[in-house]
């Protein structure tokens, strides 16, 4: 089997095992779960850039409008998730799609910071928008799946598996796709953008492309979020901190492996939930406090414990 | 012969200052010119004109009949012309074999094709054999940016000479190599483009490489062509040994002390 490779087998016992683990969840577990799944989507899409050489500080525009873009459609009627998720993701990668005949042309800080601008017009939008609530956002009613309506907590057990099994799909179809021509084009421009050129390939595309992907998974996201919370707000979907968040995330990581934006997702998550439960006046220290410990004692993120674990192993005895 | 690269009054300016003036050169299939002139003549400026690198001012530059002046550098790679540079550019941090591996995926796929694995056995034979052919494969593992000056710039060449280019343009090959290793690499070089029939125009500043490999040498001086002709005839050209070669190697030649 060509394409069953270690990480392939290992996501998909994940995903079992969380398929199965859904039904004894505890709902607070779930909650969290959800929240991981749909951070560590944007992660992937940002490790894909990152892979390329370009980090964004402004992903939350595109996590803002999945958000958002399902959001609102539930308000004029529309509660079917699928509708509702693919909407969300198709008018992110659209948006990432346009900027990106900007955006390619830049890198670097430049880039980093361009995406961010761009990120905090939407979220300036959204603070001025009456209609869509303002800063307090408004809230979105509990999701249908094709017809069938879920009450109580199977809304969230139906949402998790529904979540669960396009991430299975996405994360799968990443971790091939870095192996193809395409996906290996984000070392040869991250490297080399003059000898791409020479080779015969355009480098801007190469990251037109990228751009694009990373919108999509980031819109993929936000629309999860929305639903998993129920309720969108600019501060928790478009500020500039939700961008912080998902680089924070992809650093915590590592770029090592698709699978380990999840991981380093769910630790954040963990993080967040218990710092802000038990310190709720210096969480926000102890989650800097915690990315410098990555930073200091990881700088590969999560994912390079895998790989000393297995240097360990393989190192011969004395 | 058919005419392979046919540039006519092709100029150049920044600013006031003028980088090429009235360059007209007719390259022919097979061919291997040299460039030769001073720092600053002008020769690197005629190649990254001619690969698209560099707008030229104004002029004409015909590859195998099509126009190509001002198309982007892939573009003109896809045609056939290909160039290697004078600081090697290619993956640092990746291994030889990758590096190679990431040209020949880019050389056989478009479109769709894009998204098929950039691993495959086939694959790996054939930069088995490229690598091979430049005698570089046992640096095959080995990262880039730790090989030996000379190992970097035959990967580059051999990168450059992926796609089978029909006109490959070389930027000075030998500069950065110790002069008793400049004949090896470039038998090594001029063996491997022999088997493709690649056209070469290569920049030079040993006269004893351009008078050993190039049948016809293009001198550059202050922007113009100042001579172009057989390689014999080039190099006892007047202008060329006033203003390319200089007092040293005329003096070897003729035997008379000239100096001071």
């Amino acid at each position: 089997m060509r394409y069953a490779d270690k990480t392939v087998i290992g996501l998909s016992i994940a995903f079992l095992v969380l398929a199965f683990a859904d039904f004894f969840m505890a709902e607070w577990v779930r909650f969290i779960g959800l929240q991981s799944l749909a951070r560590g989507a944007v992660a992937l899409g940002l490790l894909v850039l990152w892979r390329t050489g370009l980090v964004s500080f402004g992903h939350a525009l595109y996590f803002g409008i999945g958000a958002y873009a399902a959001a609102m459609l539930t308000l004029i009627g529309y509660h079917d998730a699928f509708f509702l998720v693919f909407a969300g993701t198709l008018a992110a990668g659209f948006l990432a799609f346009l900027l990106g005949f900007l955006l390619r042309r830049y890198r670097g800080i430049f880039f980093a910071l361009l995406n961010m601008a761009f990120s905090m017009i939407l979220y300036g939008v959204i603070v001025k928008t009456e209609e869509l609530g303002s800063t307090d956002g408004f809230s979105v009613l509990a999701p249908t799946f094709l017809g069938y309506a879920p009450e109580g907590e199977a809304v969230q057990t139906t949402l998790f598996i529904f979540t669960l099994v396009i991430t299975y799909i996405v994360t799968v179809g990443v971790h091939l796709y870095l192996k193809t021509t395409l996906g290996g084009m984000s070392m040869a421009v991250r490297e080399n953008e003059i000898r791409v050129e020479y080779l015969g390939y355009s480098a801007e595309k190469v990251i037109h492309v990228k751009y694009v992907f990373s919108g999509l998974v980031a819109g993929f996201g936000g629309a999860i979020m929305a639903l998993a919370i129920g309720q969108v707000d600019p501060d928790s979907m478009a500020n500039w901190t939700v961008s912080g968040e998902f680089v924070f995330i992809t650093i915590l990581s590592g770029i090592g492996n698709v699978g380990a934006t999840f991981i380093g997702a769910l630790v954040f998550e963990l993080i967040r939930t218990y710092a802000f439960e038990y310190a709720p006046h210096i969480w926000q220290l102890i989650l800097g406090g915690s990315l410098l410990t990555i930073i200091m004692f990881l700088p590969d993120g999560i994912w390079s414990l895998f790989g000393r674990l297995r240097k360990s192993e393989k190192a011969p005895h004395p | 012969m058919t005419v392979v690269l046919d540039v006519r009054d092709l100029q150049k300016t920044f600013g006031a200052v003028v980088a090429a003036k009235d360059i007209n050169v007719t390259v022919s299939e097979h061919e291997i010119i040299g460039i030769i002139g001073a720092n600053g003549a002008g020769k690197t400026t005629f190649v990254n004109m001619v690969t698209g690198f560099l707008k030229p001012t104004s002029g004409h530059i015909e590859f195998a009949g099509r126009n190509i002046m001002g198309l982007p550098p892939r573009t003109i790679t896809n045609l056939g012309i290909s160039r290697s540079f004078q600081v090697p550019q290619v993956f640092a941090s990746e291994s030889v074999f990758d590096n190679l591996m990431m040209a020949y995926a880019i050389a056989e796929e478009s479109g769709l094709g894009l998204l098929s694995p950039l691993y495959n056995d086939a694959r790996a034979v054939r930069v088995d054999n490229h690598l091979a052919r430049y005698q570089i494969a046992e640096y095959r593992d080995a990262t880039s940016s730790t090989l030996p000056q000379g190992i970097r710039k035959l990967l580059d060449i051999a990168m450059a000479a992926v796609s089978k280019p029909s006109l490959l343009m070389l930027d000075e090959p030998t500069s950065g190599i110790s002069v008793e290793e400049k004949f090896d690499l470039m038998d090594i070089i001029m063996d491997a483009l022999r088997q493709d029939q690649t056209t070469v125009l290569f920049i030079e500043h040993d006269m004893e490489i351009v008078e050993r490999y190039v049948s016809r040498v293009l001198a550059f001086y202050q922007g113009e062509i100042i001579c172009d002709a057989p390689v014999a005839e080039a190099l006892v050209d007047p202008g060329v040994r006033e203003f390319v070669i200089g007092e040293e190697y005329h003096r070897t030649r003729t035997g008379n002390g000239g100096q001071s």
